[in-house]
């Protein structure tokens, strides 16, 4: 292992002499931009995590009533959930194919692409808007029980995120009008992309969760310790 | 994205002009870090002058009318958060991070500039909102720092409507500026480091807050977690952490949350931010020990590794804040035992700054004093943690006066005295001045002195069983009449050191007018952030070209060599290459 080898350097011994190679630039950007991507998705991972653990703490205490299960709760029928899924879905196919055009260099594949990736991820959240408006109606609303509090505050919560990306991908966006030049735009996109699948496979794990009836949940917390 | 241009090229040289640019939306690291150390050190004045009206109720209870229950509880718990998030991780990371990672690691700004300037106004946004609650309805929240659901967010707490919010509100901006700031530093720190710097050649100072701020990035969302669900039970009767209760005759909304929830949230984070203060003082008092005693610190790659390693320990001990909690004996045993296991890597670092020390050419510069102070410091309240890592001694001494000593101690008063000991060590370099040498004595003595003075007994009052957090005493069988006056003289102790401290602020601010001009380099240290072309070092750093670094950052002594320390950029010399294999002298 490289950080292994790296650890058990004896950086006393060895003072070089002088280089005669070229003078060293200055750090490489699109290097910095993926490390910087990785810990963002590592914040965001730990982030969910800790609202995913405190979730199975939680459901663990007998007012917990899960939202699935019963006939008379809103997603033992979780079709709608998987509309919206399907809208998400279709957002991360959009980028990804976007972004293909930028490697290709089709400036119209990467404007129809990003544009149907934003399209697809401002309808994502305003139907999971509509979701809260139609559970609202049903009588679930915020404060009435944890099941439903961390339905609402997991979906804002992945929402802002999606809100921060757009916010960061109108930035790229600019770039091409800027530039017109599609390969200053492939590494961001690139970024952004991954991005878009990372908070796809988080809104995954949610959608499981929040749809988990009571004996999943209750062998979820189980395994955990709960 | 035009938020990411790194200034390296040659057409980024040229110093920022108004004052606009050069002070206020200025993305220069050193300027931001001094903006983030000013902004520190005002609310640490605020924390301090808090810390002295309550040691005037404790010495003098019934003497001081405008102290009440709820004036001190509201004292204790902004002094606490000041002090521990606001002061320490902000000087710490924002502060020294910001203005000593580029230089130490050869670089000409941070990778993400306009992020790293965000990042302060956040800071100073956290802050705002924070003293903004000194001036709301019921004034700022007394829960004490922990802010322990349901206590914290009910009527009977002083500040919990407003108060509590406003707090809240500011921990969240403030994780989103560390955050900024934090992802800039490992970003730099990974991948801006100039030719030759190796992980391996890097200061122990960069090792530190590097593994500092990696435990921030992971440790702060906890924090942002409790906060966010606090939040909701307060504003949106949500019932996260807060079970059935009657308060004051009335059934509140509440049902079924778990207080204990929020409570391993919030040490989940609060260790780990232990660490967070600890690591970086960890890696400055290496350097200044090592400059000042003219000698390579003991045991380099023991002592990265023991920084790594107390780093991933940290995230394995929270719950020993939570033994009076209650939990299953398994899970104490557990956690004792993890706990003092982190006292091993630990205890390597001690020994290794002594044999640092053990035949070094030392000179008792102020720097060097306070870094030596830091030992004395740091080990007694490491040896107090021992006492209370175990369960069974923890029990009984739980919320006394003991525990307040063991942590001012450990992570109150020892990284203060490598901040003080950093900040004259530094400021040379920052100023292009020298400090006046008599009064930072001075100082010195004053502060560690009255460290003792305030701290050891305060250990006694623990012992005797004297509950922290209370705003008197009343009559007590077990409390002795002469622990008040122990108390009363800890009061004076207490008032001398915050008085002393005048002493530093005067000497900072009078030198940078009348001291006497630096120079180069005034310690002869190795590192790279004092081989600069210009004192202060200028916009950009290193002038046209980057530094290039040929040996690890501790060749001091070195036998052959012209001056007893040799600069990181110096290549191998004639004489070194004839004086046989270098490592011979010093492995």
């Amino acid at each position: 292992m490289n950080i292994l080898r790296m650890l058990r350097d004896k950086p006393w011994l060895h003072p070089t002499a002088a280089a005669t190679a070229a003078q060293y630039a200055g750090p490489d950007h699109a290097a910095a931009m993926r490390v910087l991507l990785r810990f963002i998705l590592a914040i965001v991972g730990v982030l969910f995590f800790l609202f995913i653990i405190t979730f199975l703490a939680r459901s663990q205490y007998p007012d917990f009533e899960a939202l699935a299960g019963q006939p008379w709760q809103p997603f033992t029928d979780p079709s709608r959930l998987w509309f919206n899924t399907a809208l998400l879905a279709c957002a991360s196919l959009a980028i990804q194919w976007g972004l293909g055009g930028t490697r290709a260099g089709k400036l119209n594949v990467t404007v129809a692409g990003i544009s149907a990736a934003v399209f697809f991820t401002v309808l994502f959240l305003a139907a999971q808007f509509d979701l809260w408006l139609r559970l609202q109606s049903m009588g679930f609303f915020m404060a009435g029980n944890p099941a439903n509090s961390y339905f609402y505050l997991l979906t804002a919560i992945h929402g802002l995120h999606l809100i921060g990306g757009l916010v960061v991908l109108s930035n790229v966006v600019f770039r091409v009008w800027y530039d017109n030049s599609p390969e200053s735009l492939t590494a961001p996109l690139q970024l952004c992309t991954t991005y878009w699948h990372f908070l796809l496979g988080v809104w995954l794990v949610l959608f499981a969760l929040l749809t988990s009836r009571p004996e999943t949940i209750n062998a979820l917390a189980a395994m955990c310790g709960f | 994205m035009q938020n990411v241009a790194i200034a390296d090229q040659p057409d980024h040289l040229h110093d920022p002009q108004t004052f606009v640019t050069k002070y206020i939306y200025s993305q220069d690291h050193k300027v931001i870090a001094i903006q983030y150390g000013l902004t520190a050190v005002f609310v640490g004045v605020v924390a301090l002058v808090l810390s002295g009206l309550m040691r005037l109720q404790l010495g003098f209870p019934d003497t001081f009318d405008f102290i009440d229950p709820s004036a001190y509880l509201q004292f204790v718990t902004m002094h606490g958060m000041i002090m521990v998030i606001y002061l320490l991780t902000a000087l710490l990371l924002g502060g020294f991070g910001n203005y000593m990672i580029p230089l130490m690691i050869g670089a000409r700004d941070m990778v993400f500039p306009f992020m790293n300037m965000l990042s302060f106004w956040a800071y100073l946004l956290s802050v705002i909102v924070l003293l903004a609650s000194f001036f709301v309805p019921g004034g700022p929240t007394g829960a004490g720092w922990t802010l322990y659901p349901p206590q914290a967010i009910l009527d009977g707490t002083p500040g919990y409507d407003w108060g509590i919010i406003l707090m809240l509100a500011s921990l969240a901006i403030f994780i989103i500026a560390f955050t900024m700031g934090g992802l800039n530093y490992v970003t730099t720190v990974l991948q801006a480091r100039t030719h030759g710097m190796t992980l391996m050649r890097m200061p122990l100072t960069i090792w530190g807050i590097f593994t500092a701020t990696v435990l921030g990035l992971l440790a702060f969302p906890a924090l942002l977690v409790s906060a966010i669900m606090m939040m909701l039970d307060k504003t949106l009767g949500t019932s996260f952490f807060m079970p059935a209760l009657v308060s004051l005759g009335e059934n509140l909304d509440y049902s079924g949350g778990s207080p204990v929830l929020f409570q391993h949230l919030f040490w989940f984070f609060g260790h780990p931010e232990v660490y967070i203060v600890a690591l970086p003082a960890f890696g400055m008092v290496s350097d200044v020990l090592a400059t000042h005693a003219r000698k390579n610190i003991f045991g380099y790659r023991m002592m990265v590794w023991a920084i790594v390693g107390i780093g991933v320990l940290s995230f394995f001990v929270w719950a020993h804040h939570m033994y009076v909690s209650g939990m299953d004996p398994a899970f104490g045993f557990f956690f004792a035992t993890t706990t003092l296991i982190i006292a091993v890597p630990t205890a390597i670092k001690v020994y290794n700054w002594i044999l640092t020390l053990y035949r070094g050419n030392i000179h008792l510069t102020v720097p060097m004093l306070f870094a030596i102070g830091f030992i004395f410091t740091f080990t007694h309240g490491g040896l107090t943690g021992l006492f209370l890592g175990n369960v069974t001694i923890d029990l009984p001494l739980s919320d006394t006066y003991f525990v307040v000593a063991h942590f001012h101690m450990v992570m109150g008063v020892s990284p203060i005295m490598v901040l003080f000991a950093a900040i004259y060590h530094w400021y040379p370099l920052l100023t292009g001045k020298m400090f006046n040498e008599r009064l930072g004595k001075l100082h010195f003595w004053f502060t560690f002195l009255g460290t003792y003075a305030i701290y050891l007994p305060m250990h006694y009052l623990g012992f005797l069983g004297v509950p922290r957090r209370y705003f008197a005493m009343g009559s007590t069988d077990f409390i002795p009449e002469s622990a008040q006056s122990l108390n009363a003289s800890i009061t004076i102790s207490a008032l001398i050191v915050g008085l002393s401290q005048l002493i530093f602020l005067y000497n900072v601010f009078w030198s940078i007018r009348n001291g006497r001009p630096a120079g180069h380099n005034p310690w002869g240290a190795t590192s790279l952030e004092w081989q600069t072309p210009d004192v202060p070092p200028r916009h950009g750093n290193w002038g046209p070209e980057l530094p290039r670094v040929y040996r690890w950052a501790y060749d001091y002594s070195v036998p052959g060599a012209e001056h007893d320390f040799i600069p990181q950029n110096h290549p191998v010399s004639a004489a070194e290459q004839t004086s046989g294999e270098h490592g011979e002298h010093k492995s």
